[in-house]
Parts: structure tokens; sequence; C-alpha cells
């Protein structure tokens, strides 16, 4: 049993290392050791869901690593295999020849298995383990045209901002242990440790998570790592990554209760993230800014879900969102490789030039929408009975961003169904069968929001205790969203502004408040280091050679002097002592007539 | 045994001095590197006849000046052996990098030899005595490398590191003689000294002579603010100087409080553990920060190592905190002990990648280089593996020292340990500005002599051959991290044992 949960992790990671440090060599065997990988391991992947197994293996002392698959994590794992694989047979076309194949497809399956180990997690080392390798495996990704400045510096500050936020985990787990109540680090453990460590706990978790997910404050990074190749962005924006953070915060949702206020924290920040960045996606006027913005609104829905507890809704939304969303990257790569454009404008009746990907994103574009009876319109209405449950105003605050995406995919889809006439290169024939397959896919998982199937994937998540909606909210839900795209269609989207489509100048704010000062700093202190601590031991040693110096000339010659001077003293009292030895005896007598002489008077005196 | 694995690069030195200067240049090299191998053979057998957990083992005790309590002590155990096995396979990669050299071979072989006999003396040894020879010999060795075989301005920075560090032992010889004064019957042995616990009761006493240990082996760390001599130290000397130097010397000195200072003088320790914890977080911050603002590659690589040391300091001053969790400050010793082990193989890795950019390049201004990758992909890749696992990515051995010590010090010391994470995401920053201005981008390179053309070879086999096992080393101890840790959870839960007394 516990076999097949380390194959599932251990093929992809192992394949993905050996084609990336294969390099060119492999370049001509990638695509396919790549897509048959991918295609294995969500064979591996269906496989745990079903079975549900355990591994475990020591790593630190009491700390082991702990691999687990319950509900969560099995529909977690099949959803980021097959959007892998997806992802990947989409990639054999966009990624042509002339590109590094074997660096490309062996990183995505890194990228994907560091996935598939956060999602089967159950201990936090392993977690954060995971976690920072998919971190620095987007950077890799993101970088992936590596000649182009502003693409390294799109990977930094993806890598930077999510690393920053991922310092919470590290608090987190520190905090865990010294509470003295999770001493394995299990992820279940930790809503059992009591103030001011579980508070502490909640904290690092909810930076950590909302970091990678892209909800404000951090949201910006997303908005960057648009300069990866397009599959990049299919995968990151919608199983792995971005969404990694939101699956956090479902699987730790009896920590964010348990805290008090951990849920509506977290819940308000889903929200606000939702409205806010949805408003940003309106205002984009490049197909690919829209849609990352709108991963991060669409993400706000799956955090609000799991600040009030609606865990059903929120991963129901996640799986729905998922395939949503790679299938719309995956059309927008492929019209950007076909046409070279990617501003709306340019995009105008791209659609009618290319039916199936035109039909695809349709599929996508409403579904994003939340229209009837597409799946994320009744998978919202599943988590926003949470919210209606908590408060009012966050059910409204959660229905006016549903209002919101349906203006920014209608207005994408505005465009892309422009009477137009459009003139680009063929499809490869291999990108076809993915966007169907995704468009599928996407309506499919209708289902899963609708009360048969909704309670079968309840009962998989154990949370058959969770409010349902009710029909009046799937009906005023539907109402609005349908209005909305209506608007939209008839009049056009409404024009936002500059801060807006500068996704609120967030990038900014965080480098004017964050890294000057820190870059100023350390320049600050470099300056320190050499011209001030450096100088003084230089000027220690310096000041020990001067007194040397003055040492030599002055106590030196003061004690050679006086030593000289007793020489010399002594020489004269020598010359001295040799006057009265003369030789001559009678001298001699007169001498010692005298000494006696004294001597007797000095013993008379003395006497 | 462990004396033969001490004394023998020293006796091979003293052979290749005695080969004539003409003969061939291979001859000195594959003697060294020979010997090196053999070396790390000898500490492959040490550790397989090792049983974890079995306290001191492979102890000799020779009388050497009975008068003063002079022993010849050594022996093995959980601190001391993952070192000297790090130390091993260091001097084995340098020996194998420095393949090419052609200026005075038999010198620098026989130097290097040498240095390994103190090294491995250093790590060994149980008397305070001969501790302070091999790490005053250390010095030595290492200054003549550094002035004999370094760059332009070397003799002024070797001249710098020889006179702190050595200002430094003399600190550390006069605490060590405070000791032995203290100890009844006097003595300057370190197992006696530890049981004996000679100032357990006199306090006073107790802090001046941790305060002299403690500056001497600060600034063999080194910590902030004795760390100047580092980066010029660094800058100037031979690229295997500087991996032997960050490797392993910078160890004696946190070697040093956990042999030395933390067993002998826990009373002491406990009372002042708080001066090392912020010492720590200051080094941590201040050698982030300052490595961030440098220009010059290995300048910056040398900052990073003031910062690595800091996390050790702030574990083992956070592992005083006896009123807290066992198991944390267990976690905090035992990342301390992974630490110098991890450190030593990614910085050695990352100081011979250095030195192959300065052979190619003839600067290590990282301003003048732009898109290597595009010429030396091998390198490019290396050099990233490298400093992600200095960084402190998963995956590789940096992450499993700083997480053990991040966890474990949090809870005796939340504040200094919560600004001492931010260190993490300091050096994240600064290496990949660094790769970004190094590695990515447009391919440019340093200005070429008129006629000149000089491309950029990617690494050679000896350069891969040092650098590789170096690396690959790092990511087993960072995936299977057990089998050293299985040596030294044992030795840590010592080291606090005797602290708690």
């Amino acid at each position: 049993m516990s076999a097949l949960l380390w194959a599932l992790i251990a093929l992809p990671l192992t394949v993905g290392t050996l084609l990336t440090a294969a390099g060119r060599h492999a370049d001509r065997a990638a695509p396919a050791v790549g897509v048959a990988c991918a295609a294995v391991t969500l064979g591996l992947a269906i496989a745990v869901a079903l079975r549900h197994p355990t591994a475990q293996a020591p790593l630190l002392e009491d700390l082991p690593v702990r691999l687990a698959v319950d509900g969560l994590s099995g529909l977690m794992a099949v959803t980021v295999a097959a959007i892998t694989a997806a992802v990947l047979l989409f990639s054999v076309g966009d990624i042509g020849r002339g590109e590094s194949r074997a660096r490309f497809f062996g990183l995505m399956l890194l990228f994907s298995g560091s996935m598939l180990t956060t999602v089967t997690a159950a201990s936090l080392p392993v977690l954060l383990m995971a976690w920072e390798v998919m971190g620095a495996t987007s950077w890799a990704l993101i970088g992936f045209w590596w000649r182009d400045p502003a693409r390294g510096h799109a990977a930094n500050t993806a890598f930077l901002t999510t690393r920053a936020a991922d310092l919470g985990l590290y608090l987190a787990a520190g905090a865990a242990l010294a509470s003295g109540q999770a001493n394995t680090l299990a992820l279940n453990e930790l809503a059992h440790t009591a103030d001011p460590w579980l508070s502490a706990i909640t904290a690092g978790v909810i930076v950590a998570a909302l970091g990678k997910s892209a909800q404000l404050p951090f949201s910006f990074w997303l908005s960057s790592a648009m300069q990866g190749p397009s599959p990049v962005s299919a995968l990151l924006h919608s199983a792995t990554m971005v969404v990694a953070g939101a699956y956090l915060l479902l699987r730790l949702e009896p920590l964010l209760s348990a805290s008090g206020w951990g849920g509506p924290v977290v819940a308000w920040t889903g929200a606000v993230t939702a409205v806010l960045l949805g408003l940003v996606a309106v205002a984009q006027t490049d197909l690919k800014q829209l849609l990352a913005a709108s991963s991060c609104a669409q993400i706000g829905f799956m955090v609000l879900a799991a600040g009030t507890g609606a865990v059903t809704g929120g991963t129901v939304q996640l799986m729905a969102h998922a395939a949503a969303k790679s299938l719309a990257f995956l059309v927008a790569g492929a019209w950007l490789t076909a046409l070279g454009a990617k501003t709306l404008r340019a995009l105008r009746g791209a659609a009618r030039g290319y039916r199936t990907a035109g039909i695809a994103f349709t599929v996508s574009a409403l579904t994003l929408a939340g229209i009837p009876p597409l799946s994320l319109w009744a998978a919202k209405d599943l988590l926003l009975a949470g919210a209606l449950k908590e408060s009012v105003w966050l059910y409204a605050v959660g229905l006016a961003a549903g209002v919101i995406s349906a203006v920014y995919a209608v207005k994408a889809l505005w465009f892309v169904w422009r009477p137009t006439p459009v003139s680009g290169s063929r499809l490869p024939h291999s990108e076809p069968p993915p966007l169907l397959l995704l468009a599928v896919a996407c309506v499919g998982l209708t289902a899963l929001a609708l009360p048969p199937a909704r309670e079968a994937v309840a009962r998989v998540l154990r949370t058959t205790a969770e409010p349902a909606p009710l029909a009046w909210e799937f009906v005023l839900s539907g109402g609005l969203a349908l209005l909305a795209s209506a608007v939209v269609w008839t009049r056009g989207a409404p024009a936002i502004g500059a801060p807006w489509r500068d996704w609120l100048r967030l990038e900014a704010a965080a480098r004017l408040l964050l890294v000057r000062p820190t870059i100023r700093a350390a320049h600050a202190l470099a300056v320190f280091d050499d011209r001030v601590l450096d100088r003084t031991i230089d000027a220690a040693a310096h000041s020990a050679l001067s007194l040397a110096r003055w040492t030599d000339r002055r106590v030196e010659a003061g004690v050679d002097a006086a030593v000289e001077g007793v020489a010399s003293t002594t020489r004269a009292l020598g010359r001295w002592a040799r006057r009265p030895q003369s030789g001559q005896l009678h001298q001699y007598l007169a001498q010692a007539v005298a000494a006696f002489t004294v001597l007797a008077i000095a013993l008379v005196f003395v006497r | 045994m462990l004396t033969a694995l001490i004394l023998l690069p020293t006796a091979v030195a003293a052979l290749l001095m005695c080969v004539p200067r003409t003969a061939p240049r291979r001859l000195f090299l594959t003697l060294w590197v020979a010997t090196a191998a053999v070396e790390l053979a000898l500490t492959a057998t040490v550790w397989a006849g090792y049983r974890p957990g079995g306290g001191m083992q492979y102890e000799t005790q020779v009388n050497w000046i009975p008068s003063a309590g002079v022993s010849y002590h050594i022996g093995v155990d959980g601190l001391s052996l993952p070192l000297m096995a790090m130390t091993c396979v260091l001097f084995l990669a340098c020996a194998v990098y420095a393949l090419r050299e052609t200026r005075r071979v038999r010198e620098f072989a026989a130097l290097f030899l040498f240095l390994q006999t103190t090294c491995l003396g250093l790590f060994a040894a149980l008397d305070l005595i001969l501790f302070f020879v091999f790490f005053d010999l250390s010095i030595v060795a290492m200054y003549f490398i550094i002035a004999g075989w370094g760059h332009a301005a070397a003799p002024r920075a070797a001249l710098k590191f020889f006179l702190f560090t050595f200002l430094g032992s003399l600190a550390l010889l006069l605490g060590f003689i405070g000791l032995y004064l203290a100890a009844d019957p006097h003595t300057f042995d370190i197992i006696e000294l530890t049981e004996a616990n000679p100032l357990a009761t006199r306090s006073l006493y107790g802090a001046l002579v941790l305060l002299a240990i403690g500056v001497g082996l600060a600034v063999k760390t080194p910590t902030v603010p004795f760390h100047t001599w580092l980066p010029p130290a660094h800058t100037e000397a031979p690229a295997i100087g500087s991996v032997v130097l960050a490797g392993v010397l910078l160890k004696m000195g946190t070697y040093g409080f956990l042999r030395i200072a933390m067993p002998v003088l826990p009373g002491a320790w406990r009372e002042y553990a708080l001066v090392f914890v912020v010492v720590g977080v200051v080094s941590v911050l201040y050698g982030a920060l300052v490595a961030m603002a440098q220009t010059d590659f290995k300048r910056m690589i040398a900052y990073t190592s003031v910062n690595h040391m800091g996390y050790i300091l702030l574990a083992i001053g956070a592992a005083a905190a006896v009123d807290a969790g066992e198991q944390a400050r267990q976690l905090a010793v035992t990342g301390a002990v992974f630490q110098m082990v991890s450190h030593g193989l990614l910085t050695g890795a990352l100081f011979l990648l250095s030195g192959v950019l300065y052979e190619r390049g003839r600067t290590y201004e990282m301003a003048a280089y732009s898109g290597v990758a595009d010429r030396a992909p091998l390198f490019a890749a290396l050099t990233g593996l490298a400093a992600f696992g200095s960084l402190g990515l998963p995956g590789l051995s940096g992450f499993i020292a700083e997480f053990q010590i991040f966890a474990g010090s949090l809870g005796p010391r939340p504040v200094a340990t919560g600004l001492a994470i931010l260190g993490i995401l300091i050096t994240a920053t600064l290496f990949l500005r660094a790769m970004q201005q190094i590695f990515l981008g447009p391919t440019r390179l340093p200005a070429l002599a008129p006629g000149a053309a000089r491309p950029f070879p990617d690494l050679r086999a000896h350069e891969s051959a040092a650098v590789i096992p170096l690396i690959a080393l790092g990511i087993v101890l960072g995936l299977l991290p057990r089998f050293v840790l299985d040596v030294i959870e044992p030795a840590s839960r010592t080291v606090l044992e005797l602290l708690a007394r």
C-alpha cells in the first residue's frame, strides 16, 4: 500500500530530475517520456485516491516524513495529476523542437511532483520541503527563457515573494514544537495546541498560504509570473503552486477554527481578494494578465471557503477552477504561439479563426463567469452557503465577487468573438485533444456541485455536516451572473483606470516599503563594515605598530641611555679604582696605615 | 587507527619535501590525491567501526608533558566524526581540483597535507593544549597558502588573517590556562575537565574564562564584530585555500563551542547564553545584508559564511534555555552540528566554482559577466544547485540544518529566532541576484585582451570531479540525512545533559 504512495511522488520527481539533469541530450525523447510519466502518475493518483494509503520514513529525530491520503488529498492528487497530463500533452506541440525540451518537461514533472508531495504530506517538515521545492521549480520555469532579463527578474520576484511568505511555515513548525503538544508536527495535531503557540502556528500558516496563493497583499507576484511559457502558467495557476495555499487552508481548517480569529481573517482576506483582484482582472487589456488576476480572485473564493469551514465547496471550487483555468491558459498560449498576440485588442476574432480553441475557451470563460449550469456556478453557491451562515456581509461580498467574475470573463469572450478576420499559423495537431478533454472536464465537473455527486464528495471529504445552499441562492447567483454577462456582452465592460490595471501598484509598494529600505540598509552596513569596523581593526593594528615605533624611539632610547650611563659610570669607577693599584709598596703601606687608622677610630666611637 | 589517520598526511608531506623539486609535477599531485583518497577511506573505516551512541571511541592517550598535565589524548564521538569525514571529503576535492596547478606544486601539496593533519587533529583532540597546538598550526599553514598562492594583494590579507586569528588563539590559550588552574588536580584534559566541571561554584571566574574562550573561538568562527579578516582572506586566497578556510577552519570555532565551552563551563554558558544568541542573530542578519551589498562574487560568499555561522551560534545559545522543551533544544544542537557539515560541503562547492569563474574571466566582479549559462551550462547548473543549497532549499543539506535550528530555537528564543529566519530570505535574494547577474540574460564576458580570444569553456574534467561529489553529497544529506543524524543525535543529547548540570 505505502509503496503506491511512494511511487506516486517518486515517479515524477525522479523522472523530472533525470530529464533536467540529462539536459539537451534528452531533448528528443523528453516529450514522450514526460507525457508517459504524467499518464502513469495519473493512474497512480487514481489508485491512491481509491485506497487511501499512508507511508512513513524517518527524517529528523522524532519527526518522520509522513505521507497520507485521505479524501481531500485523494481528490487533490487526481486533480494535479490530470491537469499535469493535459498540460504536458499540450506542451508537446507548444514547446517546439528548438527549445530545451528536456529541461522543460523535467522541470514540469518536478513541479507537479512537488505539488503531489505537498497534497499528500501529513506532517509539517515534508510539507514545507515540497512547498519550497515547488517554489524553486516555479522560479526555474518562469525564467525558462533565461536569456531575456525581464523573465529572470520575474522569476526572482515570484520566488522571493513566495519565500517571504514561506517563512511563516518555519515559524509554525517552531511554534508547534515549542507548544509541546504537537511533537511529531503532524498536520492534524496542530489544532490541538494551546495559545500563545496556537495563534503563532495559525498566523504562520495563514501567511504562508496567502503568499503562495497570491492573495492580498501578495498578489503581485502572479502578474510577473506570466513571463513564463503558457503551459507553465496553465499548470501554475490551476492545479499547483497558487492553489497550494488554498489547499493548505482547507486542510488546516480545524486549526483556523480552533484559533478563533483565523477563520474570519482568512475568510475576509479571500473575499476582499476576490473582489479587488476581480476588478483588477476587469481592468486588464492583456488576456494572460486578465486570467492571472482572475486566478487570484477565484482562489479568493477557496480561501473564503476555508475560512468559513465550507471545505466541500472550497474543494469543488478548486477542482472546477483547475480545469477551467488550465484550459483558458492553454488556449491563450495556443493563440499566442499561432497569432503572436496576447492583448485583447489583437486577439479580436481569434475564436472565429480557431473554432476548436474558440469553443474550448468559451466553455472555460463561461465556467469562470459562473453561468448556470456550469461547475463554478454551483460550486460558488456551495461555498457561499458557509459564508451566509457566518455573516450576511461576507455572503454579499462573495456574491459581488461572483458578478465581477462574470464581467471579466465575458469581457474576454466579447473580444475573441468579434467578427474580425485573423491570420496566423495552424495549431499543431497535438494541441486540440487536451483542450477538448479539459472542456469536457469543465462541463462534467458541474455534477460535483449538485446534490447526488455533491453528497458523495462530502462523504469522501467527511464534511457532510456543512450547510447546503437553498434553491433561491442558486437562482440568485445564477441570475446575477447571467444579467452581468448580458450587460457586458451588449454594452461592453466598464472602463477601469490605472491603479487597477497595474495590479493596485502592489509591487511598487512592496519595492518602496520593503525592498528598497533593505537594499539601502545592506549598502549602509557594507559601508560600515569597510569604513568603520575594518578600519577600526586596522587602526588598532596600526596603533600597535606606532606604539612599537614610539617604544623604539623613546623608551628604547631611554633604556639604552640608562644602560649606557650605568656602563660609563662603572667604567669611570673602574678607572678610579685602578688609581690606588700602583704597584708601589710604600704607597700600599700608606694606604694600609690610613685604612687601619680610620678603622680604629670607628671602633673607638662605636664602642 | 586515529593517530594514523591524523599523522599520515604530514608523513607524506615530509616525504614530498625529500623528493627533489625537479621531479615531475604529476608525481606530487598524484601522491597528494592518493593520500587524500586514503584518508577518506580511513575515515570511512572509522565511521564503519563507530557505534552511534557509544560515547567517545577510538580513544588514545599518551603522556606528553606530564608535569603540566598535558597528554596526547584523542578520540571521536558524534560531534567530531561527521566533521572529520567532511574534512577528508573537502581535502580530497581540493586535491582533485588542484590537479592542473603549476606553481610550486611540491610545497603546495605538502602544505595542504600538513593542513589536513592539523584539521583532523583538532577535531580529534581531547586535550586543551593539543587542541591549541592544532588550532595554531592550522593558522600557520593557511597563512602560507594564502600568501604564497593567492592573488595580488594576498600578502597583506594573509598577514591580517594570521594576526587576527592568532590574537584570538591567544585569548583561547588564556582561557585554557584559566581552566587548568581551576581544576584540581590541574589538568588540560577535556574529558577530565568536563567531568570535574571545575568552575561550577565560581561564577565570576567562570565568566572570565568563558569570555576568553568565547572571544578566541568567535574570532575563528567568525562572528560579528570579529569577522573583518574573513573577506580579504577569502578574496585573496586561492580557490582551494578558500574551500579549506571556509569549509574546515571556520568549523574549528563552532566546534570549540560544542566541545569545550558548553560541556566544561555549563553554568557560565547557561548564564551568558543570551550573549551568544544576540551575537548569533546579529551575525545572521549583518552577514546576510552585507553580503547582499557585495559586487564581488567571492567576497559575497565569504559574508554568507558569517551568516551561516550565525545560525549555529543562535542554536547553541538557544539550547542553553534548560527550562524549554527537551526535544526542541535537542533539534537545535543537532541542527548546529549538521549545519557545520552542510556549510562545509556547499560553501566548499561554491568556492571551487568561484575559482572556476576567476580562472575563466580573471575577475570576481559579478557585473563583468552576464549570460554565462550560454557558454557553460554545467557550470551554471552546478552553481545554481550550490546556491540554492546555500539559501536553504529543501532537498539539499542546508535545509535539514536550518530547519532544525529554527524549529528548535523558536521555543526557547522566539524573538531572536523570528529575526534570524529573515536571514534565509536575504540569502535567497542575494543568491538569486548574483545568479541572474552572472548566468542569465544576454551573454557578455569580461573585456578581452587585444587579439586574445578568450572563450568561456564549461567545467573541465578535474573541476567537475571536484565539485560534483560535494553537491551530490549535499543532496544525499538533504534527502537521506539519517545516517549522519544517527551519529550526531546521541552526541547532542550528551552535550545537553552536560549543559544541564
